[in-house]
């Protein structure tokens, strides 16, 4: 019998209305349709869920963890972005 | 339709957010598209008077932290624009219509930033009035403004803190840095509270959309925590609020404060005040200016793809 390998899709659930939508795992489809239909099955079998995104994994494009020091290091030298760096008086400083 | 109409205000009535695939009336999802198309253009015609500054920044100190934050607020437009697209409307529809003089920005960015002075007093006054207004719409009834507004209020603190302190060095430094300071604390705190818009008993939209819950709490209630909280800010550094009618009272635990000049606003809303047409000019200008770059990019996709298909 032939292996056949479906297509993986990312699956994302809006827990409440509000929220994002995060990602909870990934399955196996022939399609969209019938990944939203698997996805319903495994993720929201008790209504953790008001709405499911799915996405093909092929169409995601991450960033690659070994890229991460070149990727965010230009971030580690700007203490000055954190509200923390300007020191207040304490009679003024809840702002 | 009246069963999608109940469903929608049953949504508002339990505190639930209206999320963009979900029915909404018409005059809803104009009201919202206009409030964040306005807000998105605020952020980056935001980014000019102060832009103005980079290069003059007295210090290096300075001008990193001035650079950071007008990046921070072009990456509020970001948030605005994209929740506004949500709603089915482009970019480009939004940009053109802020060009034809459609759409409107907070009109507090045509005052001009005349001193380095005023570089601490947008922060602290300018983004102090922001977040008063952005910390109350994180409630806000439509999801994506909502969470745009949570993201933004997280990098909100940096931006007043920082002007406040740039403020207090000039306060506390030379009798000319002082008087300085205060200069600019005469020239920006009236518009300042005029960012919360005109007084509920005149404001056209305020009812409507308190009822809608897209504005949590209204002009004057927000105005007046605006007041409360900056009044000891300002006594703290020992600059004086331009208003003769500024008291604390007692009965209302809150200040009272004189009138605002309602005609002023008015005048800079209608295109009138001192740097209208300048900010959209160097609107028009920069979008023109990087269209090559927009073309570049798109002829070498366009390349990219063509070689990956042969
Ligand atoms: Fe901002
Ligand atoms: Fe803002
Ligand atoms: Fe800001």
């Amino acid at each position: 019998m032939k292996q056949q390998s479906l297509p993986l899709f990312e699956i994302f659930i809006r827990s409440k209305r509000g929220l994002d939508h995060r990602h909870v795992g990934s399955l196996h489809a022939e399609d969209h349709e019938q990944a939203l239909e698997y996805a319903r099955d495994v993720y929201l079998r008790r209504s953790e869920g008001v709405s499911i995104w799915v996405v093909r994994s092929s169409d995601i494009t991450a960033s690659q963890e070994s890229d991460v020091a070149s990727f965010y290091d230009p971030m580690d030298d700007k203490p000055y972005r954190h509200a923390t760096h300007y020191k207040l008086p304490k009679e003024v400083d809840n702002m | 339709m009246d069963s999608l109409q109940a469903s929608f205000d049953e949504k508002i009535a339990n505190e639930q957010r209206i999320e963009p695939k979900d029915w909404m009336p018409d005059a809803f999802r104009k009201t919202v598209l206009r409030q964040m198309s306005q807000h998105a253009h605020s952020e980056v015609i935001g980014m000019q008077p102060e832009g103005n500054w980079i290069t003059r920044a007295p210090t290096l100190h300075r001008k990193v932290i001035l650079l950071a934050k007008i990046q921070d607020e072009g990456g509020h437009g970001l948030y605005l624009y994209s929740a506004a697209e949500t709603l089915g409307t482009s970019r480009e529809e939004m940009v053109q219509a802020l060009h034809d003089g459609k759409a409107k920005y907070a009109s507090i960015f045509n005052y001009p930033a005349l001193t380095w002075a005023d570089i601490g007093m947008i922060g602290w006054l300018v983004d102090g009035a922001a977040i008063v207004n952005q910390v109350s719409l994180q409630r806000t009834s439509y999801g994506p403004y909502s969470r745009a507004m949570i993201r933004i209020c997280k990098e909100e603190s940096f931006h007043q803190r920082q002007g406040y302190e740039a403020t207090m060095v000039l306060a506390r430094g030379s009798a000319e840095q002082k008087a300085m300071a205060q200069d600019a604390l005469d020239r920006w705190w009236w518009p300042a509270l005029m960012m919360f818009g005109p007084h509920d008993t005149d404001s056209a939209h305020t009812g409507q959309s308190m009822k809608w819950k897209l504005k949590r709490e209204s002009n004057d209630v927000l105005r007046q925590r605006f007041v409360d909280q900056t009044v000891p800010q300002a006594e703290f550094i020992g600059l004086k609020i331009p208003d003769p009618e500024l008291r604390w009272n007692e009965d209302r635990g809150s200040y009272d404060f004189g009138p605002i000049d309602w005609d002023e606003f008015m005048r800079v809303i209608a295109g009138d005040g001192p740097c209208n047409r300048q900010r959209l000019a160097h609107h028009v200008r920069a979008q023109q200016d990087g269209q090559w770059v927009r073309d570049a990019m798109h002829a070498y996709e366009t390349k990219r793809q063509a070689r990956e298909v042969a």
